[in-house]
């Protein structure tokens, strides 16, 4: 019929339209405003998404509703999840060595040696969801008759600042110690190159991962980043991608609810992590249960 | 503010329509049909306006100085109302310059407990009767449910109507029982008529429920009763409105309304405050004219208020779990 017109005509192109990842769901900024996102060499890639302030407020109490299930999930079933991620991940692998590699300026082998750190990064965070209790809890010995143990539970909702540089390896190695042990995240990601967290929603949403444990933003660091610092509702911050002014001014702010903070540092994202991501929004429960002779009687159980 | 009394007897203008099941039949179908499209989409633009600063705080306290702080529930304790009581004297405990609520909605038994917890705050105590939320029991039942809730200081009277009887298109019953119901709340408590606009099925139903409500003296007509799948919404708040400043128009009789059930967020809050002031103008922003049924709307306008206040976004840590 008309095969031979096809392959003469040109096809129009079809550019994807980046969305924001908010509550499992895909929507544009509540304000409306896009920017553009270039590569490396200033050629442009895409518009995003810049968000406001109510776009961080809404991220947040998808968080919140969110973090009762996740963080009561059994941590078998979270490494399961953080598993599936992985294997996602790898489905779409060709996706984002392209996108890693505009957004970087990588070469192709290397944008994909980026890839697959990330992936082993997600595989080695769901294999840590069931055994970080044994590393940072257990019994205590105690100067009396009790049975005192103590046990690590997630700090709640938590603001990251994905870094600026490491546009997906780093914005995995932030986001998967935050939700391994059971809080939810606010990320907002690395604002020059978006793309990558973005797509990551996508991957998020199709991976038995509950809508709202996870939230990407795009948009202002600094913009997004001070109403989530002093939020009432949120728990802690990670400040990976603030500069040093920066940093300081979100870390005022989020004294006044006491949120823990985690500090800009140097990383090195291609090395093995650590724990140290993960215990940083731990909170310990102590449990002390009475043993041994109680009372006069000298009655025990 | 209010030119008339709200216990005005019915009016004379339209005394005849209640004279007779067919006069008041013909009366109601006579009413003209509710253009659905245009309501929902005239109710759905007035949601666009946007409020803020300002006239947001203004709203937000309003909003909260209009609330019935509700419990209905099969596990309320005397406990729960009294907490629920404190909340309504003290909406924010950390800003003694929040409004204190306009009511606090409880079951008849619960009656007495509450007006305790709020005594001498100038806070009203609403008690639901009439066999709510069913409405399914036998007159004498039902007037001696608001008896009950009457005698233990009730200053109002949530009514269910029958539901059945109105579908089934025996008005005059339905008319009946509003009145008697009105004559055992004496002149102690005001009456609000809960049509349960969810199991109405249709818009002229809803136009019809209110004009009936309003002949049979009723001085608040509200939604629903919270307990069904669809209760308030803009669509049925905007058409409960306009019968009600169409009445006042011919009668002279101002009546208020109260939306209930799945209004959460402030922004909804306020998205209805613009429908009353827009469909019937200022008169009917206070409290006296339009509540809000709703218990976890406070904490919201709460977190809002908070918010106005601070500068940051508060969250459900820093209000009362009820």
């Amino acid at each position: 019929m008309s095969d031979k017109t096809d392959k003469t005509e040109p096809r129009l192109s079809v550019f994807k339209t980046y969305k924001l990842y908010v509550g499992g769901k895909f929507p544009r900024s509540e304000s409306g405003r896009v920017y553009e996102v270039t590569d490396s060499k200033g050629n442009w890639l895409a518009n995003v998404p810049l968000s406001s302030r109510k776009d961080a407020r809404d991220a947040v109490v998808a968080a919140r509703k969110a973090f009762g299930a996740w963080s009561g999930a059994t941590a078998y079933n979270r490494g399961q999840i953080l598993y599936r991620v992985a294997e996602m991940l790898e489905g779409r692998r060709e996706q984002f060595v392209r996108e890693v590699a505009d957004a970087e300026g990588l070469s192709k082998a290397k944008a994909a040696a980026v890839v697959d750190a990330a992936v082993d990064r997600w595989v080695w965070y769901a294999g840590w969801t069931d055994k970080i209790a044994q590393v940072v809890g257990g019994g205590n010995p105690v100067a009396g008759p009790f049975f005192n143990l103590s046990s690590p539970e997630p700090t709640g909702v938590v603001a990251v600042l994905a870094p600026q540089e490491s546009s997906f390896l780093g914005l995995v190695s932030v986001i998967a110690p935050v939700i391994a042990t059971g809080n939810t995240a606010v990320v907002i990601a690395s604002e020059k190159s978006p793309l990558p967290a973005l797509s990551l929603g996508e991957v998020l949403a199709t991976s038995d991962l509950p809508g709202g444990v996870v939230n990407v933003l795009s948009g202002r660091t600094a913009e997004i980043a001070a109403p989530l610092a002093a939020h009432q509702d949120v728990n802690a911050i990670d400040l990976a991608g603030a500069d040093e002014a920066l940093a300081k001014e979100l870390e005022i702010a989020a004294a006044d609810n006491l949120k823990r903070v985690l500090r800009p540092q140097p990383v090195d994202f291609f090395a093995t992590p650590g724990i140290d991501r993960m215990t940083a929004f731990l909170e310990t429960k102590t449990v002390w249960h009475p043993t041994g002779s109680l009372g006069a009687s000298g009655s025990s159980y | 503010m209010p030119t008339t009394a709200p216990s005005a007897p019915p009016a004379r203008a339209l005394a005849d329509v209640t004279a007779s099941d067919s006069t008041l039949r013909r009366f109601l179908h006579g009413l003209p049909g509710v253009d659905a499209v245009g309501l929902e989409a005239r109710a759905a633009s007035l949601g666009t306006r946007s409020i803020k600063t300002t006239a947001k705080a203004y709203a937000i306290d309003l909003a909260i100085s209009m609330v019935d702080l509700t419990t209905l529930e099969g596990a309320d304790t005397p406990g729960k109302v009294r907490a629920l009581g404190a909340k309504a004297v003290h909406p924010d405990p950390t800003d003694r310059t929040t409004p204190t609520t306009a009511a606090v909605c409880v079951y008849p038994d619960m009656v007495a407990v509450a007006k305790e917890a709020v005594a001498g705050s100038g806070v009203k105590v609403a008690s639901v009767a009439t066999a709510f939320p069913a409405g399914r029991a036998a007159l004498d039942v039902k007037l001696a449910d608001v008896r009950d809730a009457v005698a233990a200081g009730a200053d109002e009277i949530d009514m269910v109507i029958d539901r059945g009887a109105f579908l089934a298109g025996k008005y005059m019953k339905v008319y009946d029982e509003i009145v008697a119901v009105k004559e055992a709340c004496g002149t102690s408590a005001r009456l609000k008529v809960i049509f349960e606009t969810g199991e109405l099925s249709t818009y002229d139903n809803i136009r019809r429920a209110s004009w009936l409500g309003m002949l049979a003296g009723a001085d608040f007509i509200k939604t629903s009763t919270g307990k069904v799948a669809v209760n308030a919404t803009p669509a049925n708040t905007l058409l409960m409105l306009e019968a009600v400043r169409d009445f006042r128009a011919q009668t002279g009789v101002q009546v208020g309304v109260k939306p209930a059930g799945g209004i959460r967020t402030s922004k909804d809050a306020i998205k209805f405050l613009v429908l009353v002031n827009e469909t019937v103008g200022e008169d009917w922003l206070d409290n006296h004219w339009f509540r809000f049924g709703a218990s976890s709307l406070l904490n919201d306008l709460l977190m809002q208020r908070q918010k106005l206040a601070t500068g940051r976004y508060s969250g459900p840590d820093y209000v009362t779990v009820d």
